[in-house]
């Protein structure tokens, strides 16, 4: 594959609390704005708490998901006395980091989450490019092994998920595992835009390919099952046709039907609303080309 | 010697997000007379206790149900502005107590979830109410495979707080690590034993069985841990320390590793006596100050043999 020569990233946002409850990236973004992080070598860094009213509140959002809000139709909707909170707060933020797909756009924008699944580290990626498969290749050498998962309705370039963490906690050990995450984001940055060439080569990504609901009552809309403790913090494990993915409250088993795929986000607490009780990917492998820095 | 446990009670949805027990009382409401047998001495009431809060999947809708018990707020004065959760705890004393009173029901055992890892914890009032300590020692019997423990409050009846003391015998069952707003099978199922043992338990009580007295390990409550907090905002400065995560009931020495700053400095355990940690990083205790609380030890030495003294049928206990 041809090499590739792209920008330097001289303008990257690290973004916390886009879910008010999810809280190593809060905690991240705070510590960064008591250190008055600004800027690390050529990089300018800005700190953005995404949802603060969540944050106060600790809750995922007030009014609704802000995390579903920067589709195009959305950001390009005009803001009403009506407009709910969330929705402004997209327009905020795109303003602020954006506008999407401008090039007045940060260069690079990192989104931390937490989720109640049993997923380590995941860097999720809306789109395949070259920057992110590159971090990604990069941190899976010098981090805790990460998974690497394309979604198609994630609302920046990069989000690093980590879990598993409730809700409204903060464990030291999750914290930890996200700060030297973004540390090495940031190292593997300021090296590209210093020059250096990173080899291309071969990455294994998981594509999303569909969700899976919880049974439920088809008059109260009640769960009537719940992940089968054989699927039950096994995400980025292979599921096969037969295997148990649901046992009833009455104890029945139900089993998974369909083609052998990969589930992540395996019991995760704000998805029970949105009828999803895991999501499938495909395992696919990608190859990169090698990159380095444009020169002016 | 204790009289016939006649009427019990089973609550879930104490708070809203602590899933198992509001999953388990909807699976139990849902036959006519659930936990109950033919010719029974035992009737069951099954209880949501906080509707609002189970809709809303959230701990409280206003204020913490878990802590209107006290005699003060039960009797205190009604308004249209009183919480609706202290107008509930006082439909819930209806129902089940009055606290305190001869009608009040035999035996609560109220459903909990904790995010710390605590295994199944009895938690009671108490530590010498022989009903407890029994069914403790029976279901730490029946369920080998998982820690079973046993915590001890200090509160006078007057002061305690939670729904359990409404009864004239009771207890929480708190069964973590599981997230709030989640439901884990193995963490339900487990509960879903858990309550069938005590049911199974107070039926040999009520047709005559003699349980030995004994010796129970009980950890009692001494004090409450607090995040370190910024001076201005009240926000916490540290976390739990990674070498205390998940270690609920490893004796907690003088100087061992408690939390970590948020910029990477490791605080340590000032006390001067080794206690027992447990509500780890509980969720909902950072906004009541508490990151951890902490227990002594103790066998307790009650000799009392559990016997019911009066029983219609003689069953044959297998």
């Amino acid at each position: 594959m041809e090499h590739v020569s792209l920008p330097a990233l001289s303008r990257v946002a690290i973004c916390g609390g886009t879910h008010g409850n999810e809280l190593s990236g809060v905690w991240i973004v705070r510590e960064m704005q008591k250190q008055q992080v600004e800027k690390v070598g050529s990089i300018s860094i800005t700190t953005v708490m995404s949802n603060p009213r969540a944050v106060e509140a600790c809750k995922r959002y007030m009014e609704t998901d802000l995390n579903r809000c920067f589709t195009d139709a959305i950001l390009s909707a005009p803001v009403t006395d009506v407009t709910p909170y969330e929705v402004r707060r997209a327009h905020e933020l795109n303003a602020q980091l954006g506008p999407k797909g401008s090039q007045e756009a940060m260069d690079l924008v990192c989104d931390l989450h937490n989720t109640t699944a049993n997923m380590g580290l995941c860097v999720i990626f809306t789109t395949f490019n070259w920057i992110s498969l590159h971090i990604y290749k990069y941190l899976k050498s010098v981090c805790v092994v990460p998974e690497f998962v394309s979604e198609l309705f994630l609302l920046f370039s990069t989000a690093f998920e980590v879990g598993p963490q409730p809700n409204g906690v903060v464990r030291a050990d999750i914290y930890n595992l996200m700060k030297e995450a973004l540390d090495h984001l940031v190292d593997w940055v300021q090296e590209f835009n210093s020059g250096i060439t990173f080899e291309g080569g071969e990455v294994e990504a998981y594509v999303f390919e569909k969700s899976i609901d919880y049974p439920r009552d088809p008059d109260t809309n009640e769960l009537t099952a719940i992940i089968h403790p054989q699927l039950q913090d096994k995400d980025f494990i292979l599921l096969k046709p037969g295997d148990p993915i649901f046992l009833s409250f009455s104890g029945e088993t139900v089993k998974y039907e369909g083609k052998e795929l990969y589930p992540f986000f395996v019991n995760e607490c704000a998805y029970y609303e949105k009828h999803i009780a895991f999501h499938l990917a495909q395992k696919t492998i990608l190859t990169i080309p090698s990159v380095s820095v444009e020169n002016d | 010697m204790c009289t016939l446990l006649s009427r019990v009670a089973v609550c879930g949805g104490t708070h809203g997000n602590e899933l198992s027990g509001v999953y388990l009382v909807r699976e139990l409401q849902k036959t006519e007379k659930p936990l109950e047998e033919e010719d029974e001495l035992v009737s069951v009431l099954v209880v949501l206790s906080n509707p609002r809060a189970v809709q809303q999947c959230r701990r409280y809708t206003e204020t913490d149900l878990n802590r209107c018990f006290t005699h003060a707020t039960l009797n205190g004065p009604e308004s249209d502005k009183t919480p609706y959760e202290i107008t509930r705890s006082r439909e819930l004393n209806s129902l089940l107590g009055p606290k305190g009173s001869p009608e009040a029901v035999d035996l609560i055992c109220d459903l909990h979830n904790t995010t710390a890892n605590m295994g199944l914890c009895l938690i009671a009032y108490s530590d010498h109410d022989w009903i407890c300590l029994h069914i403790f020692r029976y279901l730490q019997r029946q369920m080998p495979d998982i820690p079973v423990r046993y915590i001890h409050f200090d509160f006078p009846p007057k002061e305690a707080y939670s729904l359990e003391s409404v009864g004239k015998h009771g207890f929480a069952i708190e069964i973590g690590p599981q997230p709030h707003g989640v439901v884990r099978s193995n963490i339900y199922t487990t509960m879903k034993a858990g309550v069938q043992h005590v049911m199974d338990w107070v039926r040999f009580f009520n047709s005559g069985t003699i349980f030995e007295g004994g010796s129970v390990e009980v950890y009692t409550m001494v004090k409450n841990i607090d995040y370190p907090r910024d001076s201005e905002t009240h926000s916490i400065t540290a976390a739990i320390h990674p070498q205390l995560q998940d270690q609920d009931f490893c004796l907690l020495h003088p100087n061992d590793p408690l939390f970590q700053t948020f910029s990477g400095e490791t605080l340590r355990y000032k006390g001067k006596e080794p206690l027992y940690p447990f509500f780890i990083n509980e969720c909902a205790y950072y906004e009541k100050g508490i990151a951890l609380s902490l227990a002594r030890r103790k066998f307790t030495n009650g000799e009392c043999r559990a016997h019911s003294p009066w029983f219609h049928n003689s069953k044959v206990i297998q």
